[in-house]
């Protein structure tokens, strides 16, 4: 749908949209009151623990749960063998529960549901399984050598020409890109070409999956969990269980983060299965050290980077090849990170090559923006060190080579409005740009895009006699979208915020909502509130013309009160909302609206980040003391939140770019499963970060809004490694710079 | 293995339980008193989301014993706001947004609390270092700081 | 006729090809052709894929209509975290 007209300057005078109202749900997070996915409790619960894998690539020769199952308080055992066969989600059934093979160190083999915590964990020991030892690859070059172990002996990858004819680590080739990439070298003055690695990141929610389940013999169930798509966990349990999607009610909980790590399944199936052989209700809860071990981290990347300019700024040529590795399956986030890696730049010439790997490590999940600020980090430290090269202030280099309207995007389609130039100005004229720097301090800059996307959505609410109104959203609340849909809402009926209230209904109240990710919430369950809303008002529109006697084209919505649409109409005083709703039992019956979409026209997202950087040059420690992030947002509908999205995923991209890591040991084994050693930034590790909300209207949403959640995270990698080559005259190629590396480079530099 | 009886206070009530002797009391307080209000973030002290304060001292009650809670005057999330009335720190985290997902905001909150207390009057430097030991992966931090900041500012002004 | 333009990792399953013309007036039209030219096509375009059509992105819309001067790229299904 195309909202061009609506959006346009000047088309309306928000009254709501804008303000910083308190969040509906605020009350009961700051009380202790709201409940997370492990806060729930049923009569009669078990309690499930898993066992795990100690191995990183292993035969499953068998399994002896006998012991186990005699055990006291012991109620059910599963394995694999619990579970069918044939299923649609064939790599999410595997990692959920090993079949013939253990993939990565903490693989699911087993589970076990007892009375109590303690008696299950003291079963588990029982378990007697038998392995055949592999030798296993943690390292995404590794994995692509020779004689490098061979996860899946039917793994041949496509987009490859010829076809291999022997299994490999790679899965998928993909390539993007226009022009001629070796014409534009030719042409060039100045040549950089280097390569880049990344290690993998966590997404680090703070609360670690926990759910609750029951399913009977009878093929019903329930299930409470923390998740960012509960309508997804059903439609997986649903395959993975072999049942029935109408007879599985899946609530979401509220959820203590998820950044892109919750939109899939882990133990919810195993709870299930445990629930159905016991017929007793079952909890699990992971803890932390699983959580790092056996949920989804990002993927690792190893990138290559050429990027040719002429004497004058312009680039004439870039290539990138991009491996990522995913973890123990199919799906890393590589053709994301192919298609965004020159999203920022107007180029005639352009190749990005990407191979998907995968390795012994846990299956990444999503995380914020997946893929791309891997490949941000290669091409915007390649950007910088050009400017410098040709002489250029990187905010004028990065200007003269901006992708604007008309440009033809790396990955083929072509741009129309896009707010990177105004980002880019902003971040210019900003009094950051031009503060002085302290010794051993520098300032860095870097560019991010994410693509945004929209989605299946489905909205109801309804309009009570007492003239409020109460909204039903399937996207699980992960940052404040309550408040934003309630904004939405009140605009559009023309009630005040407070008279709205959202909530997040189960899989059973409608129909299917995708998950929230892509940055999609604010963008599409919002069309779906809005036009939901102006259902409900066309519907008390007909009740006053009803009640006027005059036709109900004849009536118009405007601030909250059905009017007559003008002198022609009829003289009649205008109705309340309030008015309508009392009366709503006998005019007719309830007053309701509701919106189903596949929505489209996300509108692409970019920002600009500025850093400055204290380097200690005797520890190696590099400290942010200052930073600001310029984003285009559409239309900031709740700014506070809005915010909220630019500080977070830049603090994550600092964390990503400073100190956070999987480190494994030469068996494969995760060495620094928990917070004190998987170091994600704190308090005082951090300055102020400064929001700047910059507003390029998106005509593919009525009120102007760009998803705003995922692009933050994107430009930091860059912008840190931007900064500390300006602070100390290095140029770290290996994420995370921490201590010990940067130590090491300013060594080698003097 | 036979379970330990303790009697103790919560939030001012007078409170007994039975517990094993290596059960931890934030598993006491979510299991077996039903205050859920604290979380388990990691269970090994890294992440503060378990924070409560034990007679006025701030602990990770994931670090600490159901046992050690014996004749001790336990406060948690649940007695933070008295009656109908929210602490201003509570108040104030609502009015700065300081909160997205709101798994860590008990702990900010009883450890912020804590701070105020020994320190009415803390820099900005202060109050970064005093919640270091308590993880947000949201926020950035940034508005839960200004937060706490503006809450000492306005509890000072409050009082003179 | 509209200009369809394939991402690389279709190429090898396309027998080479990464460009080609169509008279496919919609989504659905263009996919139902590129599995009939192209079956090595089929289970990749199954799994779903992104088309974005002058410029807009469509991430699954059969009804999404190409203009005979339309530039259309077939691209990866989109995700997000």
């Amino acid at each position: 749908m195309n909202y061009q007209s609506e959006v346009s300057p000047d088309a309306r005078k928000f009254k709501s949209i804008g303000t910083r109202p308190l969040r509906p749900d605020g009350l009961d997070k700051v009380t202790g009151k709201a409940r997370f996915g492990a806060d729930v409790s049923a009569p009669g619960m078990l309690h499930g623990v898993i066992l795990r894998s100690p191995h990183a690539h292993a035969l499953i020769k068998s399994i002896d749960t006998s012991k186990a199952e005699a055990a006291e308080g012991v109620h059910a055992v599963v394995t694999r063998a619990d579970f069918g066969s044939d299923f649609d989600n064939p790599d999410v059934m595997d990692n959920v529960m090993a079949g013939k093979k253990a993939l990565y160190d903490g693989h699911t083999v087993a589970a076990i549901a007892a009375s109590s915590e303690a008696a299950a964990r003291k079963a588990l020991k029982l378990i007697k399984v038998e392995y055949e030892v592999l030798k296993g690859v943690t390292d995404v070059d590794a994995a692509l050598a020779p004689d490098a172990p061979i996860l899946h002996e039917d793994m041949v990858p496509d987009g490859v020409d010829p076809a291999p004819t022997k299994p490999t680590n790679i899965a998928h080739r993909h390539e993007f890109g226009h022009g001629d990439v070796d014409k534009g070298f030719k042409e060039a003055d100045i040549i950089i070409e280097r390569s880049f690695k990344t290690e993998a990141a966590h997404q680090g929610y703070i609360e670690p999956h926990a759910c609750l389940a029951t399913l009977g013999s009878d093929g019903r169930g329930e299930l409470w969990c923390c998740t960012q798509g509960h309508y997804y966990v059903r439609e997986l349990c649903a395959d993975l269980l072999k049942i029935e999607e109408s007879q599985l009610r899946v609530t979401a909980s509220e959820i203590g983060g998820g950044f892109g790590g919750k939109t899939t399944v882990f133990i919810e199936p195993v709870a299930l299965a445990l629930s159905k052989k016991s017929n007793r209700p079952v909890k699990i809860v992971m803890s932390r050290n699983e959580v790092f071990r056996a949920s989804g981290p990002t993927a690792s990347s190893s990138v290559d980077v050429k990027i040719g300019v002429k004497k004058d700024g312009r680039i004439t040529a870039g290539f990138a090849n991009l491996r990522y590795q995913g973890g123990a399956y199919p799906g890393s986030p590589v053709e994301f990170g192919a298609m965004s890696a020159f999203a920022c730049y107007d180029l005639e010439n352009v190749k990005t090559v990407g191979y998907d790997i995968v390795t012994n490590r846990p299956k990444q999940v999503a995380y914020r923006a997946p893929g791309a600020p891997m490949a941000a980090f290669a091409i915007e430290s390649v950007v910088d060190e050009l400017a410098k090269k040709v002489g250029m202030d990187p905010i004028e280099f990065r200007l003269k080579n901006a992708s604007s309207a008309g440009s033809k995007s790396s990955y083929g389609p072509t741009f129309s409005d896009i707010g990177l130039a105004l980002t880019l100005e902003t971040a210019k004229n900003h009094p950051h740009y031009s503060a002085p720097l302290g010794p051993n301090q520098g300032r860095g800059v870097a560019c991010g895009f994410w693509f945004n996307f929209g989605g299946q959505t489905s909205v109801s609410l309804a309009v009570n006699a007492d003239g409020t109104v109460g909204l039903s959203v399937g996207t699980p609340d992960i940052g404040g979208s309550r408040a934003s849909l309630s904004l939405m809402v009140a605009e559009e009926m023309g009630v005040e915020y407070e008279k709205v209230r959202a909530i997040i209904a189960d899989t059973a109240s409608l129909g299917y909502n995708d998950v929230t990710d892509g940055s999609r919430v604010t963008f599409a369950s919002g069309i779906a509130a809005i036009e939901a809303s102006r259902n409900a008002c066309k519907v008390m529109c007909a009740r006053a013309a009803k009640t006027w006697g005059i036709p109900e084209d004849a009536v118009v919505w405007e601030d909250g009160h059905a009017k007559p649409a003008g002198s022609n109409a009829g003289d009649f005083k205008p109705m309340s909302l309030v008015e309508i709703a009392a009366n709503a039992s006998s005019t007719g019956g309830p007053i309701a609206g509701h919106h189903e979409i596949n929505a489209d026209g996300a509108g692409v997202s970019f920002s600009t980040h500025l850093a400055d950087v204290e380097v200690d040059p005797e520890t190696g420690r590099a400290e942010v003391v200052r930073y600001t992030v310029f984003q285009d947002a559409g239309k900031a509908i709740h700014p506070s939140y809005v915010e909220g999205q630019f500080q977070g995923g830049a603090v994550q991209g600092i964390g990503w770019a400073l100190n956070e890591e999987y480190i494994y040991d030469n068996e494969g084994r995760l060495q620094n499963p928990g917070f004190l050693d998987y170091r994600i930034p704190v308090a005082s590790d951090l300055p102020m970060i400064d929001a700047v909300i910059l507003e390029v209207p998106n005509p593919g949403h009525p009120y102007g809004v760009r998803g705003v959640g995922e692009t933050s995270i994107v430009p930091p990698l860059a912008t840190v490694a931007n900064a500390l080559a300006a602070a100390a005259g290095i140029r770290m190629t290996d994420i995370p710079m921490s201590p010990p590396k940067v130590l090491k480079a300013i060594d080698e530099a003097k | 293995m036979s379970q330990i009886h303790v009697s103790t206070t919560v939030n001012g009530d007078a409170v007994e339980f039975l517990c094993e002797p290596d059960e931890t009391l934030l598993t006491v307080l979510r299991d077996r008193l039903g205050l859920t209000g604290s979380k388990e973030g990691c269970g090994s002290g890294d992440c503060g989301a378990c924070s409560i304060t034990i007679d006025g001292r701030l602990v990770c009650s994931c670090l600490a014993l159901g046992a050690e809670a014996q004749g001790c005057e336990i406060a948690t999330i649940e007695g933070m706001a008295e009656g109908e009335n929210l602490h201003p720190l509570q108040s104030k985290f609502l009015e700065h947004a300081a909160l997205q997902c709101g798994i860590c905001t008990p702990g900010f909150l009883v450890a912020a609390k804590a701070l105020l207390e020994k320190n009415p009057d803390p820099s900005e430097t202060e109050i970064r270092y005093w919640l270091a030991g308590n993880l947000c992966r949201c926020t950035g931090y940034d508005k839960i700081i200004r937060a706490v900041m503006d809450t000492a500012e306005e509890m000072k002004a409050a009082k003179s | 006729m509209a200009r369809i333009i394939l991402w690389g990792g279709l190429k090898a399953l396309a027998n080479g090809a990464n460009e080609l013309d169509s008279d496919a007036k919609n989504v659905r039209a263009l996919l139902d052709e590129l599995v009939e030219l192209y079956p090595g096509l089929k289970p990749r375009l199954n799994k779903g894929v992104s088309v974005a059509i002058d410029g807009e992105i469509f991430r699954d819309n059969w009804f999404a209509e190409i203009k005979p001067d339309s530039t259309v790229h077939v691209l990866p299904l989109l995700a997000g975290g």
